[in-house]
Formats: C-alpha cells, structure tokens, sequence
C-alpha cells in the first residue's frame, strides 16, 4: 500500500523500496529465481507501459528517433516500478509463509468462512489433482498420443472432463469421510499459536519502514 | 451376556436407483473381538459398512452399536462409536496438517482445546506417528497415511473399529506394522479385506458376504479351509499359502 500511494515523481522513493525489499529478501533467504518467477505475472503490465508513451497526449520528446510522450514515459516508469515492488512483496509473502499458514492468517483476518474453507481444500487436494493430471499425461503418451494442436484438443478435454468427474467423487468421498467423523457444517481451521511480541516487531519492520519511505516522499516532493 | 459392540439384524438397503444391495444381513460383534469381512467385488461389503455410522439409512433392519440403535437422533455419538478407516487415507485425510486432521474428529464431539491435544497426541503415538504431527499429509508416504487415517478415527475413542481394505497397496513392512497396531489395540475390529492371509493372522472369526446376504460365518481357520466355499464366492487363497503351515 505503501508503494501504490506514492507519487510517481518521486523516483528515489522506488530506488529506497528496492533496497528495503533487497534487504529483506537476502535476511529471509527467498531466492532470486523465485521472485523472478513471480514476476513473470507482471508480463501483461509491462507490455500495456510500453505502449503507454505511443499513446499518450501531451508534451512530446524525441526518444531515439521516435516521438514518445513525456506524460506518458513518466507513467509508464512508474506503472513498472509500482507492478514490480508489489509482486517483488507478494512473492516475498509467498516464499517465507506456508499455505497452510496463510489460509490461517487469512481465517484470523476474517476472510468469509466458506473462502477459507475452500481455499483450504486447495491448499490440501492442489497435489493429489496435480499428480492425478500427470498420471493421465503419461497413460496418454504411453499409448503414443502427443498433443500436436487443435485437432488433438479434443482427447485433452476428454482428460479434463475425467479429471473433473473423478474430483467431484473424490470430494463426495471426503465429506462422506468427514460426516463420519461428526462434521455437523462448521470446519474448525486452528494453525493457533497466538503471534509472540518478536514477531509482531520482525513483521511490522517492513510496512513501518515502507510507510516512513511514503511519507517522506510526499512530504519532498510538494 | 454382554451387549455386543455391534448388532446388525435383518439389514436391507436398496440403491436409490432401485439397485438391491443387502438382502437381509444379520451380523454380530462381540466385544474383544476382531472380525475380517470377506466377499468378492460388489457384494455389498462397503455398502454395510457405510450402514454402520449412518452414513446410509436401511430401508429394512436396524443397526446397534453397543447398545445405542443407529438413529438420527444418536449420529453424532454413533459416529464416535463407530470408527470407520476408508480405503483411501487421501479421502480421509483432509486438512493441511497431520495433527489438525486428528484433532478434527474430537473437535466435532465438542471437546475443548486441551482435551484434543491430549487426544492428538494419545492416537498418534498409538500409531507411531507422534513425530510427524505438523506434516502436510501429501508428504507422508501411503504407509504412513494409512496410519494417521486409523489415528484420526482413534482420537474419538470408538467402541468398535471398522477398517476397509486396510492392506491395499501396503509394502510388507508397512502391512505388518498396521497388523502390530491393530494387535496393540484392544477395541473390538471389523475388518473388510480380500487379503485372505490378513484375515487368518489377525481375525479369529471371519464373515463371508456374497450378493447381499451372509453365507458364512465361522471360525477363520475352518472358512478359509473350505476351498469348495471359497470358489464359489471368487475367493481363492493365494499361490503358494498353505493353512497347514500357520
């Protein structure tokens, strides 16, 4: 939040995120690769700011040969930088946290009951389905299929279609499993251990430090 | 004379496509018994243990678990007396964590924070799986699922254990260890398996079930003895077993 209200003139701002960011991810030990990964979401953003300056009115400048817009380099720059920080923090959230640990934190926060419920599911059954998926791709290409294009999509929706059915028995299974086991509508999710003051202070350090960098940014740059 | 752990009598259910399933089963658990449910596919076995814990309603016969008839009204003390371990342990085991999934059953029956922990505890040193309790379970191998499956069911303190193809894709040492449990508990044990030698090591009575009806109920020894029987109910014991050698 920090990052998406500061002004976009403010260019050292982003330069003091990154490296409140940098620092964090070496202490953390999150790698380089994971959050580059991460990043590769950000494809849609980068390619909608490099067509911003073509597009954009205003004042012109000669950029290479090519007439780009002012307004519209500067916003570009700073649609980057802002998409960049914010999937740079999300990807740091996601390699220090486990899911089942998020799930919680997201229960605590009050995320409507019936979200957590499935986001726990999620969580629990994203392996079981994976592995069921590359079971059915190997019996699929033991058999010599190998999925060329359009004319092939067919035999793949048909994967999908099993895949689909065979998720939806297993899901009557499980609550048959949890109706045995007194399940009466109410999932209790409890990953409870009430966070201790040291933490609060290690996870507080980062949005304190990012708000102060906000704040003096809009303070500078009036 | 005791009340016996489980009753049943007279059990008839029909699909609700209209598929008759159980003709009219009558069976009877006494307690400290350990009893092996036999049969060929499809002759209702897992349909009659879904009756057990109300899962199914008969549309004729009643079921009673120490006492206490299978009704609406009892479900949830039914299905804390009677602990049903699915074959499949990933059906079974449905929350991020070993230890949530065991505290899962106690929670249901009320039990406050403490008490679970201590159940959590109780039933997964039970099974020997006390170490693993902050483990997801799609980490653990099928050995070790199974397992916590037969802890998650231990944590409500059943009257009767209900195990369905406990030994289905078990490595050797994994189907021992189980057996050693299974040993080590003292509640009373309905096991529904095809594994014949299972069933002569752990079970000193065994029912076969055939087209929804009872045909045999005896001794193991004496039923699995009885080739003549066997065959004529798909059921073989395997190359090699000979009964006289056990």
């Amino acid at each position: 939040m920090a990052v998406v209200s500061t002004p976009g003139q403010v260019a050292v701002a982003f330069v003091a995120y990154a490296g409140l960011l940098s620092a964090v991810t070496a202490i953390a030990g999150v790698s380089v690769g994971f959050v580059a990964r991460g990043l590769v979401v950000e494809t849609p953003f980068v390619v909608f700011a490099a067509l911003l300056p073509f597009f954009a009115g205003g004042e012109q400048v000669d950029v290479g040969g090519l007439a780009l817009s002012r307004e519209g380099l500067a916003d570009a720059g700073t649609l980057l930088a802002k998409a960049t920080l914010g999937i740079w923090t999300s990807m740091l959230l996601a390699g220090t946290t486990r899911p089942q640990e998020l799930v919680a934190a997201l229960q605590r926060l009050r995320l409507p009951r019936l979200l957590v419920e499935t986001l726990s599911f999620m969580v629990r059954y994203l392996d079981v389905v994976a592995d069921d998926l590359r079971r059915m791709r190997i019996a699929r290409e033991s058999r010599g299929f190998h999925a060329r294009g359009p004319r092939h999509w067919g035999v793949l929706a048909a994967s999908a279609g099993a895949l689909f059915i065979r998720s939806y028995e297993r899901g009557e299974r499980v609550y048959l499993a949890m109706l045995s086991r007194g399940y009466a509508g109410r999932l209790v999710l409890s990953n409870d251990r009430p966070a201790t003051g040291r933490e609060w202070l290690t996870g507080a350090t980062l949005p304190v430090l990012g708000a102060l960098v906000c704040v003096a940014a809009w303070v500078t740059g009036r | 004379m005791t009340t016996p752990a489980l009753e049943v009598r007279d059990l008839a259910y029909a699909y609700p496509d209209g598929r008759q399933v159980l003709y009219g089963v009558n069976l009877t658990v006494h307690a400290g018994e350990r009893v092996a449910l036999l049969g060929p596919n499809g002759a209702g076995k897992t349909t009659l243990v879904l009756h057990l814990n109300g899962i199914l309603t008969a549309g004729h016969g009643s079921v009673t678990v120490a006492g206490l008839p299978v009704a609406r009204e009892h479900l949830l003390e039914i299905r804390r007396r009677v602990g049903v371990v699915f074959q499949d342990p990933d059906d079974q085991l449905f929350m991020p964590t070993v230890a949530e999934d065991v505290a899962f059953g106690p929670t249901n029956l009320g039990l406050d924070r403490a008490a679970v922990a201590e159940r959590v505890t109780e039933a997964l040193t039970a099974v020997g799986m006390a170490d693993h309790a902050d483990r997801a379970p799609h980490h653990l191998s099928f050995g070790q699922r199974r397992r916590v499956a037969v802890a998650t069911v231990l944590a409500m303190r059943p009257e009767i254990l209900v195990l369905d193809e406990p030994t289905s894709n078990l490595d050797p040492a994994s189907r021992r260890e189980l057996a050693d449990i299974l040993e080590s508990l003292s509640l009373p044990t309905l096991v529904v398996t095809h594994d014949l030698p299972y069933a002569w090591q752990l079970c000193p009575r065994s029912v076969l079930l055939d087209d929804g009806v009872v045909v045999a109920d005896r001794p193991t020894p004496e039923l699995l003895a009885d080739s003549e029987l066997l065959r004529s109910h798909r059921l073989e014991l395997p190359y090699g077993f000979d009964p006289a050698a056990v």
